[in-house]
């Protein structure tokens, strides 16, 4: 962690690739072309990718794509797929309706 | 590439990337560092995304109204990425006489610096926001305040600096400032290098107040952990950002249809995690009740996904910009107590200003780091 990244090292350029429209995030929509490009605009860590693009951000909370994403990513820095953290896993598990959250306590019991 | 430049901006959430943009567009060479591993990574994405001027301290009111008025509606063309800004007012809602009386004295110290806001009654309230429960009583009402998308806007800035030339680096954690002959001069990494800038600005979030000290400097600022979090994609709504008017509950519906909801459990400072920013666990339930006490309707949403992270809050709330006399070539932009969001661009803007003329549009004395006075 914490490890200095120049984020001015050259990477080559973007190349338009066949598969560009393939999407890789089907809960959000986000194409392997998409992916890629951002990786040229700077997005270099799996955090900035979620954060910009909204990869991992849907239903699934990137249960389905988080694998491949990091594999689009790695591939267009260069880097080992281990080298990439992965996204910040976020409370809940599964989506939850609000009323069901909401009964960790009763209005009475909690902190007014 | 160089470790040095004529601007070295410490921190990369929205102040230093949006500074760091700011300067590069004036020609200035500029090396931002970032301490963690992503830019953008403190409370620069972790916000409600509030782009409001009602609610705020007249002495801060004046740079985000510049801002409002000068950079927010033309944002997303100019750094080339969807900032969903959205300027339809900003409710600010209250239930009691208690929150009446709040609420009234933001909005008659907000209207003697010049903002259109006004108080309405509950009936108005619901006028302009039909899904609003009977328990809102009145608000304060600014048309021009809105909200925007905190994470693409912020790594916009940076894409956009980055491609004017910025020296970007991560994880690059700054530990010291140094002068030379009496003028900053040097910065100082955990990782052992060293940078080297004719001015610094250091816009580390809370992480400032230690920076600062090796030069001297005390800005007398805490952290403080918020929490927030955001619904499955809904059915439109509504367009205005919400607040309180005790500040405990803040939210809109974005563009994507999602909910984003910030609050608190009144516990904060005093969880078991306190340390690094992990939600706890009475806090999103109770952000639930209170959504569901404004907003019925809501009770069956899903909530997707929850997050904590800190600000920098500083003892009166404001944010502590510009030169200091003690240390020449430091440029202090922190302190932005849990609202630096909406005022990024016209306080970065203007600090770019101070940077490369000497001088600035809005006055910016108020926010001066020696303010700070004891109280007797």
């Amino acid at each position: 962690m914490n490890s200095v990244n120049d984020r001015t090292r050259d990477i080559g350029p973007f190349v338009p690739g066949p598969d560009d429209d393939m999407l890789i995030c089907r809960c959000e929509e986000v194409t392997k072309g998409e992916i890629r490009k951002a990786v040229h605009d700077g997005m270099w860590t799996i955090t900035e990718i979620r954060r910009y693009l909204r990869t991992g951000m849907g239903l699934c909370q990137g249960q389905t794509c988080s694998k491949l994403v990091k594999g689009i990513v790695a591939r267009e820095l260069g880097v080992s797929p281990a080298e990439l953290e992965p996204a910040t896993s976020r409370v809940p598990m599964r989506p939850i309706e609000m009323h069901v959250f909401a009964n960790e306590a009763k209005e009475d019991e909690a902190n007014e | 590439m160089s470790n040095t430049a004529e601007v070295v901006v410490i921190g990369g959430g929205i102040i230093g990337c949006s500074i760091s943009y700011y300067l590069a567009k004036k020609g200035v060479s500029v090396i931002c560092l970032e301490g963690s591993d992503h830019f953008g990574n403190g409370g620069s994405s972790r916000n409600g995304g509030g782009v409001r001027q009602s609610g705020r301290d007249p002495r801060e009111l004046p740079l985000v109204m510049y801002g409002i008025k000068n950079f927010w509606p033309t944002l997303s063309d100019e750094l080339e990425v969807d900032c969903e800004y959205h300027q339809d007012g900003n409710l600010r809602l209250g239930k009691t006489d208690k929150h009446k009386q709040i609420l009234t004295g933001l909005t008659e110290r907000a209207v003697k610096v010049g903002l259109d806001v006004k108080m309405i009654d509950g009936d108005e309230v619901r006028r302009i926001n039909p899904y609003l429960s009977d328990e809102v009583t009145c608000a304060s009402w600014c048309p021009t305040d809105g909200h925007a998308n905190p994470l693409t806007t912020t790594l916009g800035y940076y894409k956009m600096a980055r491609r004017l030339g910025v020296h970007f680096i991560s994880g690059e954690e700054v530990i010291e400032l140094k002068k030379v002959k009496g003028k900053l001069r040097k910065v100082v990494c955990a990782s052992g290098d060293v940078y080297e800038g004719e001015t610094v600005v250091l816009a580390a979030g809370y992480e400032s107040r230690a920076i600062a000290a090796t030069v001297g400097i005390d800005i007398p600022m805490q952290k403080a952990m918020l929490e927030a979090l955001v619904t499955e994609a809904q059915p439109h709504m509504f367009d205005q950002m919400l607040g309180t008017a005790e500040a405990d509950f803040y939210g809109h519906q974005t563009k994507h249809g999602s909910f984003v909801f910030g609050g608190s459990s009144g516990l904060e400072g005093y969880t078991k995690d306190n340390g690094t920013p992990i939600c706890y666990s009475k806090t999103a339930p109770c952000i639930c009740r209170g959504i569901m006490k404004y907003f019925p309707d809501l009770a069956n949403a899903k909530i997707v996904r929850t997050w904590a992270g800190w600000m920098d809050r500083c003892a009166d709330g404001v944010p502590v910009l510009g030169n200091v006399s003690e240390v020449p070539g430091l440029v202090l932009a922190c302190g932005f107590s849990g609202h630096g969001f909406g005022i990024a661009p016209g306080a970065s803007q203007q600090l770019a200003e101070l940077i490369t003329t000497g001088k600035t549009d809005v006055d910016l004395s108020a926010l001066r780091y020696d303010r700070f006075k004891a109280k007797i």
